[in-house]
């Protein structure tokens, strides 16, 4: 393979986008858009970091770039450049910009486009340690731990593992880019939906559940939930 | 909460929302603008709610508006100029909305402007925000020093106070504290209405008041007399106890769903935890 193109990674709260600084503008924004469509579900909501390196953007083509991610319900919150020009576009569309000087990871870049393995040491994730209200929605490429609560109208979603050390009532994906072998965990598991891979199941309606930790897990091609003890 | 007089120049700006339309907010703020100021604080309550204007209807002020909160922020009247003093209360003042423009007719750095004006000469400065979360909920927002978050004990409600103190607490305007309006005693016991502690567990916030569903709030608010100055009224009481916490007077709660382990709760938290 040539150079990559783009590569995406899951960060704190949204997801850090690096596109190509040799490549053509054009087959770049081409190949991101195509990313995206192809896995709506995983990117639908997320905040974008973008990284353009020493590559000159300019406004036209940074407006362009917004648009594209804005289309498809994505906000690009952040732009980081080493370009003068690039970040002086992205002052003129009032985005918040920054140099290049975070602690990124050069070496596992390439990583990110294989699929996620959970045994694998090295396989990213976040921790969150609050309570997401409504409305909040966290996107990894990695494991998702969150300290606290995800309450109704919520959503967390993730290519590997979901563990939630609280109350689960919003929405969970894990195995968003298609990893069955995902899990979701919680301490009181009473999710508005939770989808694993492509499987998706609502919690049983009905009153007071005896609340203890569970795992949800794929078996036989559904969806189960059983206690751990 | 701390007890100590506060100074001139030090007012508190509390703002009142809900995300949901229609759960009190408005009530809320007449009625705990005039607990206040019959405890004897110097108040404003300022309706940030433009172009759907109520707080002068149920403070019963309506008729005396000649200038309101847009002309102030676009320079055709002094501040003065558009505070209404109370009937009953000489230290309390409402600046209303102006009922025929939009949300967009100020910005946040506007209210804060006009707040600013205000804390140097009174106690407490109260925001009646408008429903949502767009711009008129920001307005609201923004100049506050602390936020109280209305809802009623059903799904909906919470969900969008739930949605609300994420944006609150983004803003970094601290969780808030929850007042809880219209709470049915009757219908809590059968199970048929969420309970404080069902809307406790799902929102985690201090709870500074539960107000019962009391039907002398709807004959009061039409008649612009706010219910809290009707000795009689459970709801009014309420209101009462919850502007006294305000003031950091540690009041206990009214025994509403005959449950003493919710009271523990609620005092727990306001021992600090």
């Amino acid at each position: 393979m040539p150079e990559e193109l783009i590569a995406i990674k899951g960060i704190n709260d949204g997801l850090l986008i690096s596109l190509s600084t040799t490549e053509k503008w054009q087959s770049v924004t081409d190949e991101l858009a195509k990313r995206i469509d192809d896995k709506r579900a995983f990117y639908s909501g997320a905040a974008i970091v973008v990284e353009l390196g020493a590559r000159p953007v300019p406004k036209y083509e940074l407006s362009s770039l917004k648009a594209l991610l804005e289309r498809r319900g994505l906000s690009l919150s952040l732009v980081r450049s080493d370009s003068d020009t690039t970040r002086q576009s992205a002052r003129s569309l009032n985005l918040t910009t920054s140099e290049n000087g975070l602690p990124a990871e050069p070496a596992r870049r390439h990583a990110e486009t294989n699929p996620v393995n959970p045994e694998e040491t090295g396989t990213r994730g976040v921790i969150f340690r609050r309570t997401l209200r409504s409305g909040r929605t966290i996107h990894s490429e990695g494991h998702v731990v969150v300290f606290g609560d995800v309450n109704p109208g919520a959503k967390v979603i993730a290519a590997g593992d979901v563990v939630v050390w609280g109350k689960l009532r919003g929405t969970v994906h894990a195995g968003a880019l298609g990893d069955e072998s995902a899990v979701v965990c919680a301490l009181d598991m009473n999710p508005n939906q939770l989808r694993i891979a492509s499987y998706i199941v609502t919690s049983p309606p009905g009153k007071r559940r005896k609340i203890l930790p569970e795992v949800a897990s794929i078996r036989d091609n559904q969806i189960v939930v059983e206690a751990r003890d | 909460m701390e007890n100590e007089e506060r100074s001139r120049g030090d007012a508190r700006v509390i703002t009142v929302s809900s995300g949901k339309g229609g759960v009190g907010k408005t009530t809320a703020t007449a009625n705990l603008g005039i607990s206040l100021a019959s405890l004897g604080k110097r108040v404003v309550v300022i309706d940030a709610d433009i172009g759907l204007r109520n707080l002068d209807i149920i403070m019963g002020l309506e008729n005396r508006i000649v200038y309101d909160l847009v002309d102030v922020v676009e320079g055709r009247s002094k501040l003065r100029q558009a505070m209404i003093k109370h009937k009953k209360f000489d230290d309390l003042f409402l600046i209303p909305a102006a009922q025929t423009r939009d949300k967009m007719a100020i910005s946040p750095e506007d209210m804060v402007r006009v707040t600013d004006e205000l804390r140097e000469d009174f106690d407490y400065i109260l925001i009646d925000s408008p429903a949502g979360i767009e711009r008129g909920f920001r307005n609201a927002l923004e100049p506050a020093d602390e936020v109280l978050i209305v809802t009623n004990p059903e799904v909906s409600a919470v969900r969008d106070a739930d949605r609300i103190v994420g944006l609150i607490e983004a803003a970094e305007k601290g969780p808030g504290k929850l007042i809880i309006n219209r709470l049915k005693t009757e219908l809590v016991r059968k199970g048929e209405m969420l309970s404080s502690d069902d809307v406790y567990d799902i929102l985690g916030l201090a709870i500074i008041g539960i107000i019962p569903e009391d039907e002398m709030v709807l004959s009061a608010s039409n008649s612009g007399i706010p219910v809290t100055l009707n000795m009689n009224s459970q709801a009014g009481m309420a209101f009462g106890n919850v502007a006294r916490r305000i003031m950091g007077e540690d009041v206990p709660f009214m025994n509403l769903d005959g449950n003493p382990g919710i009271l523990r709760r609620f005092l727990r938290l306001f021992d600090g935890r």
